[in-house]
């Protein structure tokens, strides 16, 4: 608004309220995250916030080994890398013949997607559950992997159809002439072509299910299979009251990864958010 | 693009090699619809499998252990009797209206709208500082986030020290008032959200509408109201639609926070609908609560695609 009209006083007291305004939210929300800092890096740390009397890694040092840290991280890597992997899989398959071709099934089917993406993932965990138990599927990481695949499949083929919407089919006409079945087509022209998008869409899952708490909790039950969202909140459970210090630094281990994967993202996207744009297809 | 795509259909349809029958022409119309397999038979078995088995389930007395897990019985409209009639489940659906409410309608919307608002012809420098403390809230995982405001508003926490030193007494946040915490939680871990929904939205707002307000003596609420409102509206929908979504299945952050207590005080029913089924084993009931909750978000859903009515 500042680029419009002349700059009058008036306008310029009111530019000052709106930053002071702007600054006291963002106190606000860097209010609670000051514990979170102070605490990782102070041995004696308890819930209430303080600068550190000696500040140290001690309690990364702490944390920092195959049973508490290492494990549960490298778990929740194979997890959900093997789940945003066949996620991106999956959803490209099933949204080549839905953008390319016509059906009387493809509208109903591309709303039932769409709807299906609302649904609360919590709500049908128990269900879920007692299909798991009959399966005798409980405590398998690759079938909780692709449970959590499942969970945003429609998401990522509603964004992938959009993707190849947006490739011309001439491109892929072509390689028909050459004899090129439509399977050729998707994997060598169709694919280097929308492999941008289909990296965000990667990303944007491995960072969904890096963070979901619910679906291994319920899902997965022996300690060596835990990813680190669950092992995070049972050493809160455990030893949280006695080592406040050792949770906060722990809970900064836990969230590097999609702090940094965010960070590329945003960046891949010229620092703009697309996803609700591309949402509306 | 619709109509392109159903010409290449057709076109393709004679690509796929020669075809000499119409019995051919059948098959590859079949085959090449098999790519598509792998995400039905997900969805079957992993989604739609057990929205089915739920609904028989909650019409059984399954349980986790004892007989009821066994050969569960079939008790007819026994749970739903019970669940209609059963305080916490009331409770629970007032306690998600009201968290619904607070933290997405309310906070999450409005906070979002403001902050992008307030951001309009600031310095740049101010946006990306505001706007990346906002959104690391929301790249923060779920479960450290409860953490955190756990951590906030304890007994110690950093806002009874804020409130001490400016001399009033503290309390313990999450058992004096359990739900207002958790609204608080979450709508600073959601509003980033909305503000960058509304962010994208307001710049899509041409500047000559506002300009012509302007000269015609629009003031500035008066701009807001009749001019700017209006043209985002699609976004104002599609961005309520969307948090409701969200914060209908809140699980964890509150299960993190206060595990549902002090009693039934935060129980919204992603909560209850956890304590019942593993808590206390009686999956049928448990299931017939993530039934309602299903239902709700169904409904919700269902307005969501209507009203975007997207290009499919």
């Amino acid at each position: 608004m500042a680029s419009m009209g002349i700059d009058t006083p008036r306008r310029r007291a009111a530019g000052l309220v709106c930053t002071g305004i702007l600054v006291l939210i963002a106190v606000a929300f860097l209010a609670p995250l000051v514990w979170l800092v102070l605490s990782c890096f102070d041995a004696s740390a308890q819930t209430s916030v303080k600068f550190p009397d000696h500040p140290s890694l001690d309690n990364f040092r702490a944390v920092m080994n195959t049973d508490l840290a290492w494990r549960p991280l490298w778990n929740g890597l194979l997890l959900c890398g093997g789940s945003a992997l066949i996620t991106v899989l999956i959803a490209t398959l099933a949204a080549y013949p839905l953008s390319r071709y016509q059906t009387r099934f493809r509208k109903p089917f591309l709303y039932t997607v769409l709807f299906a993406t609302g649904l609360p993932i919590t709500a049908i965990m128990v269900p879920v559950y007692g299909l798991f138990l009959r399966l005798q599927l409980i405590d398998s990481m690759p079938a909780a992997a692709v449970f959590l695949a499942t969970t945003s499949l429609p998401f990522a083929i509603w964004l992938i159809k959009g993707f190849i919407d947006n490739v011309p089919i001439s491109l892929e006409e072509a390689s028909w002439v050459d004899g090129a079945t439509p399977m050729v087509a998707l994997r060598h022209i169709v694919v280097p072509l929308i492999a941008p998008g289909m990296s965000v869409v990667l990303i944007f899952t491995f960072i969904q299910a890096w963070g979901n708490f619910f679906v291994p909790f319920i899902l997965l039950q022996s300690p060596e299979k835990l990813p680190a969202s669950v092992t995070v909140f049972t050493f809160f459970g455990q030893y949280g009251a006695v080592a406040y210090g050792q949770l906060a630094a722990y809970s900064v281990l836990y969230s590097m990864p999609v702090v940094v994967l965010y960070l590329i993202v945003s960046r891949a996207m010229g620092g703009a958010f697309r996803f609700a744009g591309a949402a509306k297809g | 693009m619709a109509p392109r795509a159903q010409l290449a259909g057709e076109e393709l349809a004679g690509a796929v090699g020669p075809i000499a029958s119409p019995r051919r022409a059948r098959a590859a119309r079949a085959t090449r619809h098999l790519p598509l397999a792998p995400a039905l038979v997900m969805l079957f078995l992993f989604f739609l499998g057990p929205v089915l088995w739920s609904i028989y389930s909650s019409f059984t007395n399954a349980a986790l252990t004892g007989e009821g897990a066994q050969n569960p019985q079939w008790v007819g409209l026994d749970n739903f009797r019970r669940l209609f009639s059963d305080p916490n489940v009331t409770n629970g659906i007032w306690l998600t209206v009201v968290f619904v409410l607070g933290s997405a309608v309310i906070g999450q919307n409005l906070l979002g709208l403001a902050i992008a608002l307030l951001m309009r012809g600031r310095s740049r420098w101010l946006r990306g500082t505001v706007g990346g403390i906002v959104v690391s809230a929301w790249v923060l995982p779920e479960v450290v986030s409860a953490l955190i405001w756990y951590a906030f508003l304890g007994q110690n926490g950093t806002l009874n020290q804020i409130m001490k030193a400016v001399g009033m007494s503290g309390q313990d946040w999450l058992y004096s008032s359990p739900m207002l915490a958790v609204i608080i939680a979450n709508t600073w871990r959601g509003t980033a959200f909305s503000m960058l929904v509304y962010n994208a939205a307001l710049d899509d707002v041409p500047t000559d509408v506002q300009e012509a307000a302007e000269l015609d003596g629009a003031t500035g609420w008066r701009r807001l109201w009749s001019v700017t409102l209006p043209l985002i509206r699609p976004a104002i929908v599609t961005n309520l639609m969307l948090i409701t979504l969200q914060t209908l299945s809140v699980f964890t952050l509150i299960y993190v926070m206060t595990a549902g207590g002090p009693g039934f005080a935060s129980a919204t029913l992603p909560v209850l609908m956890y304590q019942q089924a593993f808590k206390f084993s009686e999956v049928g009931y448990g299931t017939a609560i993530s039934l309602l909750l299903l239902a709700i978000g169904a409904v919700f859903s269902f307005v969501y695609v209507r009203v975007l009515k997207p290009e499919a």
